[in-house]
């Protein structure tokens, strides 16, 4: 099976990394590069918890080779606080009480900061639409749903 | 590690150069190798132990594969490498509604961002949600195969379930969407097991317009998924909307007819005898939708 090497920016950082053909962005975040925020839920595209930005937009990073992103600029949750200082999102998720397991936490807040990038003043149903995706099997949708438009209110 | 779903089997990744490199090493491999875009049904596929392919080719490098244009004279073209959401947030795109809505009912936002209507139509899934409309829209395909490039319309192009009329060595680089008639109106109801993400138990894709060349005054284009072997076009049901004066009991009839000719399956998402009654309903509120845009 073939190699590859490939350049990558994750969270602003340069990486240069050898992956195998088969090797999922998901799996080279996790295991090549450490970043366990990440999770691997179905790895069949439908629970979101693996979501992570892709060039600024949101992708399931199970359905995504990583030889695919050679070249190309990944954000994840590691990367959403800046300097020091947690996104506004996932602030208003802790107020909220939006996290109880938190397992699907981190792809929900991606699919988030990428709806609030996009559209900084959506609607709830524009909120309900963008995390359609990311599946929570704890809080009921309700709080993750008021956190998000919380941020939006306060940003 | 261990995973509800395991890794994916070994393969090769080919990002060929060019297109005549292309097409000659999916056929010299067939059919140990496949063409992929957006990979979301070649990976789950993959995974699930139904493809063992020995190399994967990345298309979207090759060139007309990231087009995305309007055309005022040939319509709209969209190119293999270009992911569903990119085509929802065109803003000529808009002259396709119908199109739209359909593309928006696919799936999440996340995986739209990878998701391609060219895969859509490739994998040839009776249940694709953006068939119905780029076949109501007259859709050409825009080849590359070991002879060069030639087109194919959609219409025709479906032969099975997951089977196409594409031979080993074609890829598909795009679609053109002709020019669609002015003031129509287009409706896509998909009907799932939840509002929003699933694949559909029934999706019908509806276009009308006014029309002076037939008897009622209106022209539908009808399409719908999930109900026979392929993509299904009511041909009766668009022919009673065209023949007779639409009203309630022509729309009735005609979704009757659309009813009768489908032939659908049970499966997990639902019987045989419940889609034929969702297709009746469906069309019948299609078409009546479609009529109070055309008069408003
Ligand atoms: C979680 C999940 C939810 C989904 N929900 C929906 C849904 O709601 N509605 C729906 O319609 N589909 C759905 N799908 C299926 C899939 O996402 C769509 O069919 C999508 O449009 C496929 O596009 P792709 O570019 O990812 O295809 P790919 O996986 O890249 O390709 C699909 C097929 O087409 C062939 N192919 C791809 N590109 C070319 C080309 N350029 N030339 C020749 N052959 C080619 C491949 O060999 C393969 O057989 C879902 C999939 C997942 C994983």
């Amino acid at each position: 099976m073939g190699f590859h090497q490939i350049s990558v920016k994750v969270n602003g950082n340069d990486e240069v990394v050898t992956v195998s053909s088969n090797m999922t962005l998901l799996r080279m975040l996790r295991e090549s590069l450490a970043l366990t925020g990440t999770k691997n839920g179905c790895a069949a595209g439908e629970c979101g918890a693996c979501t992570v930005m892709l060039n600024g937009e949101p992708v399931n990073s199970c359905m995504v080779l990583a030889v695919e992103v050679d070249g190309q600029e990944i954000t994840t949750i590691e990367g959403l606080a800046k300097d020091g200082q947690l996104d506004i999102v996932q602030k208003t998720i802790i107020e909220k009480g939006g996290v109880q397991c938190g397992f699907c936490t981190p792809g929900m807040l991606i699919s988030a900061r990428a709806l609030l990038n996009r559209n900084p003043h959506p609607t709830e149903e524009q909120v309900v639409e963008a995390l359609v995706g990311n599946l929570c099997r704890c809080t009921g949708y309700s709080r993750i749903i008021e956190s998000v438009q919380a941020a939006a209110e306060r940003s | 590690m261990t995973s509800a779903h395991p890794g994916l089997p070994e393969f090769d990744y080919v990002k060929p150069a060019g297109l005549k490199e292309a097409s000659q090493f999916l056929a010299q491999h067939a059919p140990e190798a496949r063409p992929f875009s957006g990979g979301t049904d070649t990976f789950v596929r993959m995974r699930d132990g139904f493809f063992n392919p020995k190399y994967l080719v990345d298309v979207k490098g090759l060139e007309g594969t990231r087009v995305l244009k309007i055309d005022e004279k040939e319509g709209l073209t969209i190119g293999a490498a270009i992911p569903m959401n990119r085509v929802v947030a065109f803003a000529e795109a808009s002259r396709y509604p119908l199109l739209v809505e359909a593309a928006k009912s696919v799936a999440s936002y996340q995986l739209r961002s990878r998701a391609t209507i060219i895969g859509n139509i490739c994998n040839a899934s009776p249940a694709g949600d953006t068939i119905g409309a780029c076949l109501a829209y007259q859709g050409v395909l825009n080849i590359h195969g070991v002879d060069g490039p030639k087109t194919l319309p959609l219409n025709g192009f479906f032969t099975g379930p997951g089977k196409n009329l594409l031979k080993p060595g074609d890829i598909v680089l795009s679609i053109t969407l002709p020019v669609p008639p002015k003031g129509h109106a287009g409706r896509y109801i998909k009907l799932g097991r939840n509002r929003l993400s699933d694949l559909s138990i029934v999706g019908i894709s509806a276009m009308g317009v006014k029309d002076s060349s037939t008897k009622s005054g209106y022209k539908f284009h009808l399409a719908i998924a999930s109900v026979a072997p392929v993509p299904f076009i009511p041909a009766k049901a668009e022919e009673i909307l065209a023949n007779n004066a639409l009203n309630t009991e022509t729309i009735i009839l005609a979704a009757q007819a659309a009813m009768d000719a489908v032939t659908p399956i049970d499966d997990v998402r639902g019987s045989a005898q419940y889609r034929k009654f969702m297709v009746r309903n469906l069309v019948n509120r299609a078409v009546t939708e479609i009529m109070q845009k055309l008069s408003a």
